[in-house]
């Protein structure tokens, strides 16, 4: 019984204001559409092409770069020091992730990425 | 709607402990005390606004704190600051794209004139020709103080809006346009150099 007041009182809470503002407009307020006003960006400056550009892909290869040369040495550093603690399953794990990642130098290798000089 | 009641009657009332009002009055009280600004600033007169806004001065006491960003949200345009030819279009869509009811405050000697670069190739001489300006701010830069002053007689020229009749509120005429055209960049100046339903420059009578 309760949440059916709750839900009423919910409902009727927002609408109240929302109908009197819609009954002000109508009474006394004319509406003044125009293209301007209901241009999309709203920041003074016209809009120009088309909003869906595409984002070059070719950034995949520093991500790929960023990962073998930073995020590996932070997992590598922790690695080696507890290297001689460590049991088979650790020491596999980490290998598999360190062959990924190899995977993704030679790819990058193989791309050119590498080559400071042209 | 307003003219209703005598105002030495609704005073007899008030002392009795009785309110009276109108639709008009109510309208205009709350218009007139959440005047939401628009966040933009030109050159150095929008460091007096932001004085303005900050603790000091505080506009937050006359309802005028909440800057916003958006056009859309914004009642006033505080238009502070010295208006190059190249950013009048930018300044014209920005209050365009601001929904009625919408006021225009012209801070500071360039806003309103041109100001000291007056005779400059890129500067526009005052906004006005382009824009209904409701208040004029003299100054280089006008003081916090002018502000708050501009900001009252704002307050002061919303409360007297009517609400009906032949003479009421521009925005609350179906007839009164909401966009005025925005300026292009000309061979040599802003096209049209004004506009001339907006700028009505005074004659001087020599005589």
């Amino acid at each position: 019984m309760f949440i059916v007041i709750f839900i009423g009182v919910a409902l009727v809470f927002p609408l109240i204001p929302l109908a009197l503002a819609w009954l002000w407009r109508q009474i006394f307020q004319p509406p003044k559409p125009g293209p301007q006003k209901n241009a999309i960006y709203e920041c003074g400056v016209e809009s120009l092409g088309e909003a869906q550009i595409q984002f070059r892909s070719q950034y995949y290869l520093y991500a790929i770069i960023f990962l073998i040369f930073d995020v590996e040495a932070i997992f590598l550093v922790p690695f080696a020091v507890a290297f001689t603690g460590l049991p088979v399953g650790a020491f596999i794990s980490i290998l598999v992730f360190l062959l990924l990642l190899i995977e993704g130098l030679i790819w990058a290798w193989s791309k050119g990425c590498l080559q400071w000089e042209s | 709607m307003s003219e209703g009641i005598d105002e030495g009657l609704r005073r007899e009332l008030q002392r009795q402990g009785v309110w009276v009002s109108s639709v008009q009055e109510l309208y205009n009280w709350g218009r007139k005390n959440s005047i939401w600004p628009l966040q933009f600033g030109l050159a150095c007169c929008a460091i007096e606004m932001i004085a303005t806004a900050a603790s000091r001065y505080d506009i937050a006491r006359f309802g005028g704190e909440v800057f916003r960003p958006s056009p859309r949200q914004a009642d006033l345009m505080i238009v502070a600051g010295t208006v190059t030819k190249k950013m009048a279009p930018q300044i014209v869509r920005l209050y365009n794209q601001m929904a009625d009811p919408k006021y225009v405050i012209a801070m500071g000697a360039c806003a309103i004139s041109g100001g000291p670069f007056k005779q400059g190739y890129n500067v526009l001489k005052g906004i006005d020709r382009y824009i209904p300006v409701d208040v004029y701010i003299p100054g280089c830069p006008p003081r916090p103080e002018a502000l708050l002053h501009a900001f009252m007689e704002l307050q002061r020229k919303i409360d007297e809006q009517k609400l009906s009749g032949s003479d009421k509120a521009a925005h609350l005429d179906p007839e009164q346009p909401s966009e005025f055209p925005v300026p292009s960049f000309g061979k040599h100046d802003l096209e049209p150099p004004a506009n001339s339903d907006v700028f009505r420059p005074m004659t001087i009578e020599r005589g």
